[in-house]
């Protein structure tokens, strides 16, 4: 049991890492606490990851100081060297986290240029207000907003174009 | 020695993305024509790719000269050499369609809006022909983070629905990534031809069961099987009209693509029908989502939407085929994701049509459109029948072949599910031709026509000729479906 617990440690923290991601992403009403969940719960496979490629005891970085000499085996012992597939995998991975998340991000800009809240409740409260208001309502307000609601748009096209 | 064909397939769309901003520059008119331009290139490429996969089998490129299982490969068999054709030729339609649109919907964004069109093209054809299970990531996230783009500039509405793609869409691909990541440690290896040999000495093992599960489930929020598909209507409803012509019909029809890859594909049949009752698993959650699709649909008064529950339904069709797991089930499976992203995309684009025509997309504004769009609303029936499985369509052959796949394994819900299905499609569209006939409301049709109602005519020219091409398309499919079918699908299905 103890094996059990202590001998995969680097994958309970990351199931724990996962978890607080996934919490925080379905429970979080406010938007950017939703996109930080969604970030750690990306981060925590990218911990995975690299977590699989460490070894213990006198590893170091994979340069091979005798490959230039072209053979086919340098006399490499893998066991004296981290596993760098992951790492390169990971770098990937990372870029494609912070796409992920800027895109989010502009979404939500997007959101509260909109809704003027990035709270998840209010947010679904004025959608389910504007679908349901009587119509001239809306249209008194439209008049009312219309300047407000083209300098939003103006902002989204910006947002778009960045 | 074979051309560069299969990696220019991907390079070209992708290098095109960056200098389209660029053009836009200059002239913005001008990215249309590019786009269009590149997009007959691709689809020109990959036509002939699929001619060579039939002349010669499958095609093994290797990127950059580096053997195989330690360099990124591009395998082109015959299920993707179709899925390169069907992804290429439908993105080729719908460029030529979306001018009309992306200039009425989104004034002034022509240029970026083609930009993460092609982004987006690069995106599905990289999934499609990568031999590799973490490119195949890259490529699902350059196709994900596009879509969420192009979504996110639809009308009022759409950022939000697109924000909850994005939280869901997610959660699917890092499910996806980590059980690649269970593979890797396992089997060291992440082509997939190595992988499928490597898995055969771990029958059993319960690391790999774990990298199923997190796989199929990762795939089924992409590709918004039943209980998992909230994401979708909302997004393709309120994505705007080009945007939802191309991603509809596609990321469902790639995830599904993908998911019978990994089953038959890296894992085997022995590992997916063997040590896990997966395929029966799938036939059941083909059956709910038929039926969970088909039910929604029934209750919806917004065109677009109902067509994105139809969606919901026919990726039931698909997954329900692979979980029969025989060689009929899965032939109408691959058959119909064929057939469905050729409807699929019709429909999406004949909404287009009426809402670039009739701004609007609400069930109740197609009243009396038949008069108008003659030619539209015609393309219109022919899809639906394809729909609903009347016999000289496409539509019907793939249900046959369900159908009777579904005998075969005894799987009696999946053949009510498809009957039942077969029924709410007759309801849905006839009651849409009823409302464009304008045979219900008579009284209060002469009331409305003075105002904007004569305003509306027949769809342009460049948005009715890939409509017109699609419904035909539909029909040649379903007269030659007996030549598909030998020569390519037959081909295509996995060893069982």
């Amino acid at each position: 049991m103890n094996d059990f617990v202590l001998g995969h440690y680097n994958y309970w923290m990351f199931i724990g890492l996962m978890m607080i991601g996934f919490y925080a992403m379905m429970a979080k009403k406010n938007l950017i606490k939703k996109i930080i969940g969604m970030n750690i719960f990306q981060s925590a496979i990218i911990l995975f990851y690299i977590s699989t490629s460490a070894k213990r005891g006198g590893v170091s970085v994979p340069i091979l100081e005798h490959a230039a000499g072209g053979h086919g085996s340098h006399g490499v012992d893998v066991a004296h060297y981290a596993n760098p597939l992951p790492h390169v995998l990971m770098l990937t991975a990372i870029v494609v986290m912070v796409a992920t998340l800027g895109v989010a991000v502009a979404v939500t800009l997007l959101i509260y240029k909109r809704y003027k809240t990035i709270e998840e409740d209010e947010i679904l409260m004025k959608i389910k207000e504007g679908s349901s208001a009587p119509k001239e309502l809306v249209d008194v307000r439209s008049q009312k907003d219309s300047i407000k609601l083209r300098t939003n748009i103006e902002y989204r096209t910006r947002n778009v174009e960045l | 020695m074979f051309l560069q064909h299969p990696v220019l397939i991907v390079i070209i769309p992708l290098i095109a993305a960056v200098i389209t901003p660029v053009l836009g520059l200059w002239k913005k008119v001008l990215c249309y024509y590019w786009v269009v331009f590149v997009l007959a290139l691709t689809t020109l490429a990959s036509i002939d790719t699929l001619f060579a996969v039939l002349r010669d089998g499958t095609i093994h490129y290797q990127l950059g000269g580096w053997p195989a299982p330690f360099g990124i490969e591009l395998v082109i068999d015959h299920l993707n050499g179709m899925m390169l054709v069907l992804i290429t030729g439908i993105s080729f339609l719908v460029s030529i369609y979306s001018y009309r649109t992306v200039e009425s919907e989104l004034p002034g964004k022509i240029d970026f809006f083609y930009s993460i069109f092609l982004l987006q093209v690069t995106g599905f054809l990289g999934i499609v022909i990568t031999g590799d299970l973490f490119n195949l990531y890259v490529f699902l996230e350059i196709a994900a983070l596009a879509g969420y783009a192009l979504i996110a500039i639809g009308e009022d509405g759409a950022p939000w629905a697109c924000f909850r793609y994005i939280v869901m869409g997610t959660i699917g691909a890092s499910f996806y990534l980590l059980g690649v990541g269970y593979i890797y440690i396992s089997t060291g290896s992440l082509n997939m031809a190595d992988v499928h040999i490597l898995l055969q000495d771990l029958q059993g093992s319960k690391v790999m069961t774990a990298a199923v599960a997190f796989i199929i489930t990762g795939l089924a929020v992409k590709m918004a099987l039943f209980p998992l598909h909230l994401w979708l209507p909302d997004a393709y409803t309120k994505a705007p009209s080009a945007s939802s012509a191309l991603i509809a019909p596609l990321m469902t029809k790639i995830s599904l693509y993908v998911m019978i890859r990994i089953l038959f594909g890296v894992f085997g049949t022995s590992w997916s029908i063997g040590m896990i009752p997966l395929t029966e698993i799938l036939a059941w959650a083909g059956v709910i989502a038929i039926f969970g699709g088909a039910i929604m649909a029934l209750a919806q008064t917004d065109f677009k939407r109902l067509l994105c529950y139809v969606v919901v339904a026919e990726v039931g069709y698909i997954v329900g085929g692979m979980g029969l797991a025989n060689e009929p089930g899965m032939k109408g499976a691959i058959l119909h994701i064929l057939n469905d992203a050729v409807m699929t995309v019709g429909l999406f684009t004949v909404a287009g049509i009426i809402m670039h025509r009739a701004k609007s997309h609400k069930l109740s504004d197609l009243k009396d459109l038949f008069p108008k769009m003659p030619l539209t609303m015609t393309a219109l029936v022919i899809i639906g029948l394809s729909i609903i499985g009347v016999p000289p369509t496409c539509g019907f052959f793939s249900k046959w072949y369900l159908i009777q796949g579904a005998v075969q394994a005894g799987q009696w819900a999946f053949v009510v599910a498809l009957l039942f299905s077969s029924l709410v499609s007759v309801i849905l569209f006839f009651r849409i031709f009823e409302i464009g006939y304008g045979f219900k409301s008579e009284d209060h049709a002469h009331s409305h026509d003075s105002g904007s109602a004569t305003a509306i005519q027949e769809a342009p020219l460049s948005m009715l000729l890939p409509t017109m091409a699609i419904a035909i398309a539909i029909l040649i499919i379903g007269f030659y479906n007996q030549t598909i079918v030998s020569n390519l699908i037959n081909l295509a299905v996995p060893k069982l």
